[in-house]
């Protein structure tokens, strides 16, 4: 029997970024005897530039496509557009949790560690072409993104977030197995190319057992990217999350979710795309409603943001309905839109909340833009985005998703959707609102001068949101020409 | 091979009687202990189906390691008081109907697949691992396989331990 | 040679484990037990594994059952010390105790 132990260069090329990150999450908390104590910041540096390095590797990566350690892997565009995107959403996390770890006394390695290992999970998602690599880099995001949840021990918030996260997290992923299981019974294989082969065969097995196997992996997907109706952890999590950590679940996280989702459902069920569409756009609609509805009767600005992150999956579930190259292309572009503008919106919260968090109400926002008129201009750009104003990135997002929807024929559900977005404009408003037309508060005052990292926190993300805003044609053919590359 | 179905009737009535115990039980030690007769089921399964290998691993990882753990953690809390209180949530009736449905609508459809997923035998791709199971041992063909086809997983599996380890310091240590 | 117990037997079995499994986790108010609900529904799903692999003669699915229980032990080691958090700062396991985020 020949013995190939080992990989091949090539293999290893095209699992750079996860190596890379790995590597130094490990390098970090080696180093935190030396660096602890002189020097805090260093690992939130390193970190960074671990990111970066990741993302050249991905890059790199990408100048040789194709499949990696027989198949399990496939570094194709859409991988590394999913690979970039999830390690510029960890960029753009450290920078404000520079002056949020420092407020609340919480500078470890461990956190720097366990957000890359977190990020190189997603990394293994977006690439990962066998159900089994999807589950393991699942698993990898999920179990670091719990503990940063509860980061802060001693807070009962952060706490009981821990604990939601991890209880209904681990819930999704047998459900999410349970489909893996019939999938592997029903097709003899779990490598997504080998069950779109499979399916679409001549002699392809019933549909009724797929069909049931595809709706478990919804179950388990949809709790990870908090469709409704499996979005009951999303606000509590949210709220009580260390605020910079509630900015990347609502971003990291959630786009690897969704790029399995589109690979899973367009790739590997592809064939059997009329069975399971009921269950996408009844989730589409479910989430956009309820997100927008209860998000209007929140008083705590995490919350809301929360209630809001249902609502934009419902968006991108829309885009995912369509079934199409355009569909696919408008969700990729929505996340990436969505990840600007939201971590650029936690981190204005992060900032005003204060030590120990005190200060995450709709109210304490109120005198903002006499105040720091910067944060207040920057906090105005990223809400305007989530309302979907032109020369936003929200604006462009929301037009791809629902032109792709039209080109579909689901004439319907973009109406609903649209309806939506009116909806949410109100309660993005009322915070605006607050920021410049109500008296400054306890909370204004209590703010802190900002540094210049915080200060680079805000403007990168409302750079990414305007560029994707005037010049969204340049990332959209990155997206487009990705798109068809899932099939 | 009226030994089979007996041994079947055995594992299966010690699975799904723990399985039941453990979730119905006040004491959550007694739920515990029920849950390791369950998954001894579960290995007894395994081993019905000459899952030699994972018949060990159940026994070592599961019953020796994770519901050690269990008792431990559940040694470390002091669950006495909470013993006493009410057990389940008000909404249980409808949660009930809705679990007996999902239950009803899974057992339905895989009854209904009995032939349907022999078809299969057939229609997975050629893998190295299409070995005659029968012929050499189990353990042997796991190594060979899990070492070549599956390298990567399991390689990703360590850092997955790695994260749980450093996961596990994180909540516990004394000071951040 | 094949065990004269038909596969469906072994699937309905692994779909009632399951669905035990899920209403430990809806009705039980006690997290340790919550928890080890999701542990039975893990091992439903490696039943499964299991008895595919045997019908198809193949040891992948071993392989999948072998990586689920992995990722179980990595679980049960972070699940187990967020709860020992949980019960430091508030001294019960009770879930409709552990909610204090509501508007």
């Amino acid at each position: 029997m020949p013995v190939n132990f080992g990989a091949t260069a090539t293999d290893l090329i095209r699992f750079l970024p996860e190596i890379i990150l790995t590597v130094m999450g490990t390098a970090l908390m080696v180093l935190d005897p030396v660096l602890h104590k002189r020097a805090s910041h260093a690992f939130g540096h390193l970190s960074i530039f671990a990111l970066l390095a990741g993302i050249g590797g991905a890059v790199y990566a990408q100048s040789n496509p194709g499949t990696a350690f027989g198949g399990m892997l496939v570094v194709d565009g859409f991988a590394t557009y999913f690979r970039v995107l999830v390690m510029v959403v960890g960029i753009l996390t450290i920078l404000p949790s520079y002056g949020f770890l420092a407020r609340q006394q919480a500078e470890t390695s461990e956190y720097h560690a366990l957000l890359l290992f977190s990020i190189a999970g997603q990394c293994m998602m977006a690439a990962a072409n066998d159900l089994i690599i999807v589950f393991i880099g699942l698993e990898i995001s999920s179990i670091s993104s719990y503990v940063l949840a509860g980061y802060l021990r001693d807070d009962k918030r952060s706490n009981e977030a821990a604990l939601k996260y991890f209880l209904l997290g681990s819930f999704a992923t047998a459900f999410f197995l349970y489909g893996v299981a019939i999938t592997y019974g029903t097709v003899g294989t779990v490598n997504l190319t080998a069950i779109r082969a499979a399916l679409s065969g001549a002699d392809a097995p019933p549909v009724v057992f797929i069909t049931l196997a595809a709706a478990l992996m919804f179950v388990g997907l949809g709790f990870k990217v908090s469709a409704a109706p499996f979005q009951v952890w999303a606000p509590d999590v949210y709220q009580g999350a260390p605020t910079p950590v509630a900015a990347f679940l609502s971003a990291g996280p959630k786009a690897a979710a969704f790029a399995v989702f589109l690979r899973i459902f367009l790739t590997a069920f592809g064939p059997i795309g009329a069975d399971w569409l009921p269950l996408v756009w009844m989730a589409a609609l479910l989430s956009m409603t309820v997100g927008n509805f209860a998000a209007l009767m929140q008083t705590n600005v995490k919350r809301m943001l929360a209630y809001s992150s249902i609502a934009h999956a419902g968006y991108v579930l829309v885009a995912l309905t369509a079934q199409s190259d355009t569909g696919t292309a408008a969700a990729m572009f929505y996340l990436a839109a969505y990840a600007f503008m939201n971590i650029g919106a936690f981190a204005v919260v992060s900032h005003v909340s204060g030590r120990g968090e005190r200060y995450q109400n709709i109210d304490d926002l109120a005198g903002l833009g006499r105040k720091q008129p910067m944060m207040a201009a920057m906090l105005t750009i990223f809400l305007l985005s989530l309302i979907g104003v032109p020369l936003t990135g929200g604006f462009f997002g929301k037009f791809y998703i629902f032109k792709a929807a039209l080109e579909s024929h689901l004439v319907w559900l973009a109406v609903l959707g649209l309806l939506n977005s009116a909806v949410a404009a109100y309660y993005y408003l009322r915070i605006l609102v607050m920021v410049y037309m109500h008296e400054p508060g306890e909370a204004a005052g209590q703010t802190e001068p900002l540094t210049p990292g915080f200060r680079l926190a805000l403007i990168l993300p409302a750079l990414g949101t305007l560029f994707l805003g005037i010049f969204p044609t340049w990332v959209l053919d990155c997206a487009g020409k990705s798109a068809t590359l899932v099939k | 091979m009226l030994i089979d179905t007996i041994f079947f009737y055995v594992f299966a009535l010690l699975t799904l009687g723990g399985g039941l115990l453990t979730i119905t039980r006040r004491n959550a030690v007694h739920s515990a202990l029920s849950l390791i007769v369950s998954l001894l089921g579960v290995a007894g399964l395994y081993l019905m189906q000459q899952a030699e290998f994972l018949f060990a691993v159940q026994i070592v990882l599961y019953v020796g390691g994770i519901m050690v753990l269990f008792l431990f953690v559940i040694m470390l809390v002091n669950l006495d008081l909470s013993a006493k209180e009410r057990q389940f949530n008000g909404q249980w009736m409808v949660a009930l109907v809705a679990v007996a449905a999902v239950g009803a609508e899974i057992s339905w459809f895989l009854y209904r697949g009995q032939g349907a997923f022999q078809l299969a035998d057939t229609a997975g791709a050629p893998s190295a691992a299409a070995f005659a199971v029968t012929t050499t041992g189990n353990t042997e063909i796991l190594a060979d396989v899990l070492f070549q086809e599956y390298l990567l997983p399991f390689e990703i599996a360590s850092i997955l331990l790695l994260v749980a380890v450093v996961g596990a310091v994180v909540m516990a240590k004394k000071r951040i | 040679m094949l065990t004269a117990v038909p596969i469906s037997w072994f699937l309905t079995l692994s779909a009632v484990l399951f669905a035990l499994g899920v209403a430990g986790f809806v009705f039980r108010r006690n997290i340790i037990t919550v928890f080890m609900s999701i542990e039975l529904m893990l091992n439903a799903v490696n039943l499964s594994f299991v008895t595919f692999s045997y019908h198809q003669k193949q040891v992948n699915g071993h392989l999948y059952a072998f990586f689920v229980m992995v990722v179980a032990a990595a679980e049960a080691a972070v699940g187990l010390a967020i709860i020992l958090t949980i019960f430091k700062n508030r001294s019960t396991l009770n879930i409709d105790d552990v909610d204090s985020m509501k508007n």
